[in-house]
């Protein structure tokens, strides 16, 4: 289905939404970095990781595939 | 624009929330039966509750002008004692003869586990020997993906399905795709944190096209927002889409969904 905006104008729009939201996560990770107590092997802050390499990537999709990151594992065979 | 939201909760609403939908237009709503944040203590609770969704809340809503139309059915959270699930099941075709029912829902998985299937699978013969229509839940967040595949995969082993007469509701990205390949209806509900948002869902009909798409409040007893639907038209208005686009959606689909159950009657606004 034709988007019925150009990449440009949406960029115009979502700019300052996503600068604000990219400020807001990265007061959430400072402040669990500031907070004391070890996080070494926390899974989650490895996951937290993947999924701003995927954000970084150029790939297409990058919600979906954040989804499946954060996702447990399907079986096909579980019946 | 009239619109429907063919998923919220009304029962834990307040008619503050019901006036201002009408104020936006709100034309009609479909009230699944779901779990009311604890788990019920017996087989009678869940018996009121059809009462409320069927005699109640209905009464409720027409005070401002919104048609009300129910399911019933037993919840994912609370179908992990599949003993307990099939009391409460004998208990839904009174439920499912009355007026404005419109069948089986919301049913699904919550944790994915093998009692939570064998209720599924109760709720789901009793739904096809019936030929009633079925809302699915899919579950949350980390259980999203695997409790819809298991779904999609319970259904499929059914030569029974009509699935253009079943909706699989909360879809998000990773999990529209395979419901809208099989022939379902997907629902896309605008629910904070752990689900869509109204940007998100134009996303998805951008990419996958306006038909057999539904999109919902769920707006419940949680931090929800019943005028979600609204805000959806306002996304997709903003963005420059045709008012025919936006009016099948919110319109539209649902009506051609709910009109494949023998409890909706419906006159069409012109």
């Amino acid at each position: 289905m034709p988007t019925p905006l150009t990449a440009a104008k949406l960029l115009d729009r979502e700019f300052l939404e996503i600068r604000a939201k990219l400020i807001d996560l990265a007061a959430s990770l400072d402040r669990i970095q500031r907070a004391p107590g070890p996080l070494a092997d926390d899974p989650r802050m490895d996951k937290i990781t993947q999924a701003l390499r995927i954000l970084a990537a150029h790939a297409p999709a990058r919600a979906e595939q954040i989804e499946v990151l954060f996702s447990l594992p399907y079986d096909e065979h579980w019946q | 624009m009239y619109f429907f939201d063919p998923h919220i909760h009304l029962a834990s609403r307040t008619t503050d929330d019901m006036q201002l939908m009408a104020q936006m237009d709100c034309v009609a709503v479909g009230e699944p039966a779901f779990w009311m944040g604890f788990d019920r203590s017996g087989t009678n609770s869940f018996y009121d509750y059809f009462r409320q969704l069927t005699e109640w809340e209905p009464l409720r809503a027409a005070r401002y002008g919104i048609r009300h139309y129910a399911w019933v059915g037993i919840n994912a959270k609370e179908a992990e004692d599949v003993g307990f699930a099939r009391e409460v099941i004998a208990h839904l075709p009174e439920f499912l003869d009355k007026p404005d029912v419109l069948g089986i829902g919301e049913i699904g998985l919550h944790k994915c586990t093998i009692n939570e299937v064998a209720t599924l699978e109760a709720l789901i013969d009793l739904a096809l020997t019936r030929g009633e229509q079925m809302l699915f839940h899919t579950p949350h967040l980390e259980h999203k993906l695997k409790g819809t595949r298991m779904i999609l995969d319970i259904l499929r082993n059914d030569s029974r399905m009509d699935r253009s007469r079943v909706c699989i509701d909360h879809c998000e990205e990773h999990t529209i795709r395979a419901a809208l390949d099989e022939g379902y209806w997907a629902g896309i509900t605008l629910y904070p944190v752990t689900k869509a948002t109204p940007q998100r869902a134009a996303d998805m009909i951008e990419i996958y096209g306006p038909d057999q798409i539904l999109v919902n409040s769920s707006a419940d007893w949680d931090p929800s927002d019943p005028l979600a639907v609204p805000k959806f038209i306002a996304v997709m208005r903003g963005r420059g889409h045709a008012e025919s686009l936006i009016r099948q959606i919110v319109y539209d689909n649902p009506l051609k969904f709910f009109t494949q159950s023998r409890g909706f009657t419906f006159k069409p606004l012109e």
